[in-house]
């Protein structure tokens, strides 16, 4: 069965969720998405210099009005730590898709420490965790993760397993 | 070098005259100045997040292009936040400024000498970063010049205020983050809203 378009299916779930300000540090994983926001009129992008600018992005838009979504890669995750506590704190809603580094298929090993606490950091931080390893089942885990947490004002992420973006080398990250 | 204005005075003037503007403040001593000129549901003071005060204040002003957003930080929590002017400058927001309050010191932990204190110039960096307008400030004449170029004007404009590094009795804001999310929003957009 070919792939689904998934980046276009989490496009229309944050739109159908009402995000209308986007940051993020790019991610080959997250590339498409990124176009497609950026394309969109209705979306602000924010590029971020790094992913913990977000937090602190996402909690300013909330506090004016606005709904906010973050994407970027489990390396990122652990640039967040400190600032999430401002997320917990005043309850902040708070989305963030992360792709994942770090597991199977990775091939750069220095990807793999941070990989593999991605969800305990997020976790320790009171994140809502919620992993899809199929195409066919992440815009639906957006859509899920965006009602949770703009209905009972809590942190969710969404992690993007790394078999379902499946770049297995340097090369073919750098050809994307 | 050496500058004479008190912090309390500059913060007290800039929100003398704020009108309807949206107030972030960073962390410790510029929460306290804050709240010291007068409390207000329109102040989101952070009791933490270092470095996140001027995103905060983006984000604020992304959201509110027809409000003025002034975020009052100090010195030691920009610098942990200096990536946030790239990024601002970048998105160019019009209505956004900033005032650091720079006492050279990171003031809440034993006046132990930050970056600042040592040549590193904040208006020079915003400036490499776009924005509109950015200057130091270290006289008393200055400020109302200041005060109009962050209260109106093109954003995004930083200005720098060298302040005396003092220790001023603690004048704290309320701390429960929720209670302090939801009066700015009850006040900036009326009954609490998805």
């Amino acid at each position: 069965m070919a792939n689904p378009d998934w980046p276009r299916e989490i496009h229309d779930a944050l739109k159908r969720a009402g995000v209308r300000v986007v940051g993020y540090v790019p991610d080959a994983g997250h590339k498409r998405l990124i176009e497609l926001c950026l394309a969109d009129p209705e979306i602000r992008c924010v590029v971020l210099s790094t992913e913990e600018e977000g937090i602190g992005l996402a909690a300013g838009a909330w506090l004016g009005g606005m709904r906010c979504a973050l994407l970027m890669q489990s390396s990122g995750v652990g640039n967040c730590i400190n600032v999430l506590g401002m997320t917990h704190e005043c309850r902040f809603p708070l989305l963030v898709l992360v792709t994942m580094r770090g597991e199977q298929g990775e091939f750069n090993p220095w990807q793999v420490p941070m990989g593999q606490a991605t969800r305990a950091v997020l976790e320790s931080m009171s994140v809502a965790v919620h992993r899809v390893t199929e195409a066919t089942q992440i815009a639906a885990g957006v859509a899920a993760a965006a009602a949770r947490a703009h209905s009972d004002n809590s942190a969710q992420a969404v992690l993007i397993a790394q078999q379902v973006i499946g770049i297995k080398s340097f090369q073919e990250q750098a050809a994307q | 070098m050496s500058s004479t204005l008190p912090r309390r005075e500059v913060v007290s003037a800039l929100l003398a005259q704020r009108g309807d503007t949206l107030v972030v403040a960073g962390l410790g001593s510029t929460a306290w100045d804050c709240t010291a000129a007068g409390d207000s549901p329109l102040t989101f003071p952070l009791w933490g997040a270092m470095g996140a005060a001027a995103m905060v204040g983006l984000g604020l002003a992304i959201a509110q292009p027809a409000r003025r957003v002034l975020v009052i930080t100090g010195d030691g929590e920009m610098l942990m936040g200096l990536g946030s002017l790239a990024t601002i400058g970048v998105q160019a927001p019009r209505n956004l400024a900033i005032a650091v309050i720079d006492n050279e010191r990171y003031g809440e932990t034993g006046m132990q000498t930050t970056h600042t204190a040592h040549g590193v110039d904040l208006a020079a960096v915003a400036l490499g970063c776009r924005f509109a307008s950015a200057r130091i400030v270290r006289d008393a004449k200055e400020l109302d010049a200041a005060r109009a170029g962050l209260l109106a004007g093109d954003g995004p404009a930083l200005v720098q205020f060298k302040v005396i590094a003092e220790k001023l009795p603690l004048v704290l804001p309320p701390h429960d983050g929720v209670a302090l999310k939801e009066r700015f929003r009850r006040a900036l957009l009326g009954a609490p809203a998805a």
